[in-house]
Order: C-alpha cells, then structure tokens, then sequence
C-alpha cells in the first residue's frame, strides 16, 4: 500500500515538472497570454483586472475563470504548481508564495513587437505547450507581415498629466511599425511628460488619445484643455487595453493605425 | 496710495513675466504679437494656455491676500491664515466632492459653490471654536482639528473614486499648482472671488474700529453682527474659489499682511486692498518660480509658499511667546 502510493506521488511529481497542471495567474498581461496558450483546463485563475473590459481585450474569456486579487494567501489557497507573475508585480506576494514552497515564474513586460514573440514562446514553455505556443506565433507572424504601413506623418500619444509614448515602448514600436513618426523622437525625448504648450508648437499630423474614465481627474483634464481641443490635426482613439499588454492582438491595432 | 500704485505696477510686471516664461521658448517680440494676432500655434499657446494660467494666478492670489487681511483683521490675530487654519483643506473637500459626485460636470458653477460650502463650515467652526480676539492656542489647534479633518475626507474621497488617477491628486488639492488651467477656470471662480471681494472691501471701516476692541467698535455704531457675517461669507467665497481651481495654496495670505502691515501704519482697512495686490504679485511670482526651477515637472506652488512661508509662521509664532 505504502509503495503504490509512493509510486503514485513520484509519479505525480515527475508529471508536475513535465506540465503545471494547476496554473494561476495573478498579472493582467501573463493572464491573457495564458488564456491564449494554456491548454483546456490547465489555467486555474486569472487575477480579476482580465475580467475588466477597460484594460483588458480578453474580459469574456476571463468570465469564465474564477479570478483572485494577487494576494498570496488566496492564491496559495488554489493550490496552484505553478504561479505567473509580472516582473513588477506585487513582489512580497510572489515572494511570500516561493517561501511557501511555490514555484513562481515571472515575464517581463513587452515593449516591442520582438518582446512579444518572445513572450509567446517563454508562456509555451512554461506551461510546456510548445505546440500551441508556435501556432499563436505563426499566426501573429502572417498577421504582421499583412501590414502594409501607411506614409510617414508625424504622430504623438497624450494621455493623463501630458504623457506622450517614447520610442522604447509597445505603443511607440507600434506606431513606427504603422509607418508614424513619434514626435517625442523627433524632439529627442524619451517619451514621458511633455507640456501642453510644446504639444501645440509642434503641431503634430495625428493625435492619438486613450480611454477616459467616466469620473473626472485633474491628470485627464488637460485633455479636455480648449488648446488640446484646438490643435489642428487628425485625432484617433486608441482603447489603454490596445497596448497596455504585450499581446498578438496589436497586429491589429497596428494596422488600424497604417490606414 | 503710493504703496498701491508701486504694487499695481509690480503686478503688471509680474503678469508680463508670466506669460513671457514658458517652455515653448518664443522670443518676447514674437510672443507678444501673437497675443494680439496670431492665428497659429504660438497665438493658441499665448491665449490660451499663457494668459488664463497669468490672470488665474493674479486673482488667486488676491483673493488669498485678501482674505487673509481680513480674518486676521477681524480675530485680532496675525496667525489666522485661511491655509494654516483649514479653510482651503476644507474648501478643497467641497471641490472635490462635487467633482467625484458629477455635480461639476453637471453646472460648472456647483464646483467653486461645493468649496465655498466647504469654506463657510470651516470659518464658522474657527469663529465658533477661537472666539473674535481669542487666543492664538485656541485658533490654531481649530485649524489643526480642521485641517487634518478635511484633509483625511479629501484622501477618503478620491480613494474611493473609481478613476485611478484620483487617487494620485491628493497631493494637488494640499499643495496647489496652476498648470494647464483654461479660461473656463477663470470664468467659473471669477463671480465668486468678485462677489467675495465686494463682500470684504465693505468691512474696512469695521475692521478698523474693531481694534478698540468689540465694545469700542459698538460704540462707534458698528454692527458687529452684520460685520461677522461679511467676513465670514467674503472669505468662503474668495478661498472657495480660489481653491475649486487652482488647489489649498497656503501661506499667501500671512506672508502678504505681514509684510505689508507696517507700511499701512497697522489699520486693518487699509491693510485690505495692499494685501489684495502683494498677493497677486507674491502668487504670480511664485508660479513664475515653479516653471523656471523645474520646468516640465509640475512642482507645486505649495511648496514654494511654503519654503517662504513656514519661517515667516515660525517668527510670527516666536514675537507672541516673547510677548506673553
């Protein structure tokens, strides 16, 4: 008895390392690119900011996990073999659940198209789905190469307190991709804030915005600024959820933005 | 009448200055015809982003300077600030509890309104709590109770907004700052700041009488009653609005009538209009600073009143222990 069920766990164990059976994730991003990966089953929880439809493009799917607030005691809870996390995220809970003898892994976040093939195929490995890793990348692949970009207009991202997207960055990468020029490297900047004024000398051919909360902050409210408002340029809104993630869907945002 | 002119012209300098500094970086020549007739980026940038930002600073100011002329005038005490007492914190509550509930979005008049309330209980509660010609003890710890009050309401209320970005403004309705503001600003607090300097320019002949002490002041047939109400309600309005759009900007309105009292021979009444002007001109000054200091960062004005203000406090503070 005592040896079947030794065999049993060693059995288990070695079973474990091959393919995390119980996985959960506690990021907004390694949660939608688990969702696209894992397989049926495999993915026992995402964190709940993936059932929020204003950062995330995978809300419906994520409805149909049970979602936890990335908090180690109710992750340890799930009894999970594997636990992905972001680099950045909540580190005294994943630190708390490797003292708790959990394996964490974590990804970094993309801020670049390549960053994101190579995101794909690190969540392959980790939930050991190479096959199913290498279909979602040959299919982001022939999606990228459809893109035919668009002429070179001088662009620029303002959001919240006058951030505008640099070039090191998912959203810059995917309008230089779309054939626009970041105004932030035109003017030698990183990305970063930029005041209103600098934004209106010069006078970019296309603003892109985000979302907006339906509440009012004072961080969005120069976005509502009559000189904002007056600049003379094509305007287009791209939702956070677009580029806030490192995921295959922004090879449609990219060719949205090349028409 | 001399002081008021030297003032009046240091604020007209001021104001050009304002609107001269920015980082777009125009030449002065330039600038300046594109505030009259520039119909491109540089005109916009003038019009309406410069100029608001310069006549904001103006009436904030005034109406900070101001008010704080005429509370100290009216408690007898040179500490009563409407900052360091916790109107502006609870004038900021109001602002930003009509802000979160959609009544400013609503009536754009409901956002100075909403502070002006806020700024009426704390008055009330300072007038109820240190008396006219109490102590400083008594004033002080009010504005203490109040300020931490309000300011723990304020934190609760943008905490509890679902915008994640209101949470992080927290420091700006403590500090104050006047980037980015538009003529709508100015067209919302401007009724209120005037209906609130009306109110107070009223009460110079009271506040001067006031000195002799409240039965001296009746004597002379001053209705002290009327005269508590004119305060009260002439200082909601003018911190009231000033807060609703530009922030708690503290100290203005104790550094101004400390400096400025000797040189209006101590009256109270005429203390009013000098405070008026030295705090347009200290506020437009310090808004010029925080945009030469460390441009692109948003510093707060708050914190250079208070690099200027807490060692003027604190002296003020030691001259009434010495005198005890």
């Amino acid at each position: 008895m005592v040896k079947i069920a030794a065999a049993l766990l060693i059995a288990l164990a070695s079973a474990a390392v091959a393919a995390p059976q119980r996985v959960v994730s506690m990021n907004l991003c390694t949660d939608q690119l688990a969702m696209l990966i894992a397989a049926p089953g495999q993915l026992v929880s995402v964190s709940w900011l993936a059932a929020d439809p204003s950062v995330s493009v995978m809300a419906d799917k994520a409805a149909d996990f049970p979602l936890n607030h990335g908090a180690a005691e109710e992750l340890f809870l799930d009894a999970p073999d594997l636990v992905l996390a972001g680099t950045y995220s909540t580190g005294p809970a994943t630190d708390m659940l490797r003292r708790l003898g959990i394996r964490v892994e974590t990804l970094p976040p993309a801020n670049s198209v390549s960053d994101i093939r190579h995101g794909i195929t690190d969540m392959g490995a980790l939930l050991d789905q190479p096959e199913r890793a290498a279909r979602v990348l040959a299919q982001f692949d022939a999606d990228l190469a459809a893109i035919r970009p668009g002429q070179a207009r001088l662009a620029a991202t303002y959001a919240a307190n006058g951030f505008t997207t640099g070039p090191e960055s998912l959203s810059g990468d995917a309008m230089s991709r779309a054939g626009l020029v970041l105004l932030a490297d035109r003017l030698g900047l990183a990305g970063g804030q930029i005041a209103l004024e600098q934004l209106v000398m010069a006078a970019p051919e296309l603003l892109v915005t985000g979302s907006r909360y339906s509440t009012p902050s004072r961080a969005e409210s120069v976005l509502d600024h009559p000189a904002f408002t007056a600049i003379p340029t094509t305007r287009r809104t791209v939702p956070d959820r677009d580029w806030i993630c490192g995921l295959p869907a922004i090879a449609g945002t990219i060719a949205d933005l090349s028409e | 009448m001399r002081l008021l002119l030297s003032l009046s012209v240091l604020c007209l300098l001021l104001m050009l200055a304002s609107i001269l500094i920015g980082p777009a970086g125009a030449g002065i020549g330039e600038s300046i015809r594109a505030l009259w007739t520039g119909d491109d980026a540089l005109g916009l940038v003038m019009r309406e982003i410069r100029l608001p930002r310069a006549v904001l600073g103006a009436a904030v100011g005034a109406s900070l300077g101001l008010s704080g002329a005429a509370m100290q005038g009216y408690l007898r005490n040179p500490l009563a600030e409407p900052g360091l007492i916790g109107v502006s914190a609870s004038a900021a509550l109001g602002a930003v509890i009509a802000l979160q509930t959609g009544l400013a979005t609503a009536l754009a008049l409901a956002l100075p309104l909403s502070a002006l309330t806020g700024a009426v209980i704390a008055v009330g509660l300072i007038l109820l709590l240190a008396g006219p010609g109490g102590g400083s003890l008594g004033l002080i710890l009010a504005g203490v109770a109040i300020s931490a009050f309000a300011g723990a309401l304020t934190s609760l209320v943008l905490n509890l907004s679902p915008n994640p970005f209101a949470a992080g403004e927290i420091v700006f309705w403590m500090m104050g700052s006047l980037a980015d503001r538009s003529w709508l600003h100015v067209a919302i607090a401007a009724p209120i700041m005037a209906a609130g300097a009306a109110l107070l320019w009223g009460s110079g002949r009271g506040l001067d009488a006031l000195t002799l002490g409240e039965d001296g002041a009746a004597s002379m047939g001053i209705n002290l009653r009327a005269l508590r109400l004119r305060v009260v309600l002439g200082v909601a309005a003018m911190v009231g609005a000033a807060t609703a759009v530009a922030g708690a900007i503290g100290f203005v309105g104790l550094v101004v009538p400390h400096l400025l009292r000797g040189a209006v021979g101590g009256r109270p009444g005429r203390l009013l209009a000098a405070s008026a002007l030295g705090g347009a001109a200290l506020v437009l000054a310090a808004d010029i600073a925080v945009r030469v200091v460390m441009p692109g960062r948003d510093l707060k004005l708050g914190v250079v009143m208070a690099l200027i203000g807490a060692p003027v406090f604190l002296q003020l503070i030691w001259r009434q222990r010495r005198g005890l």
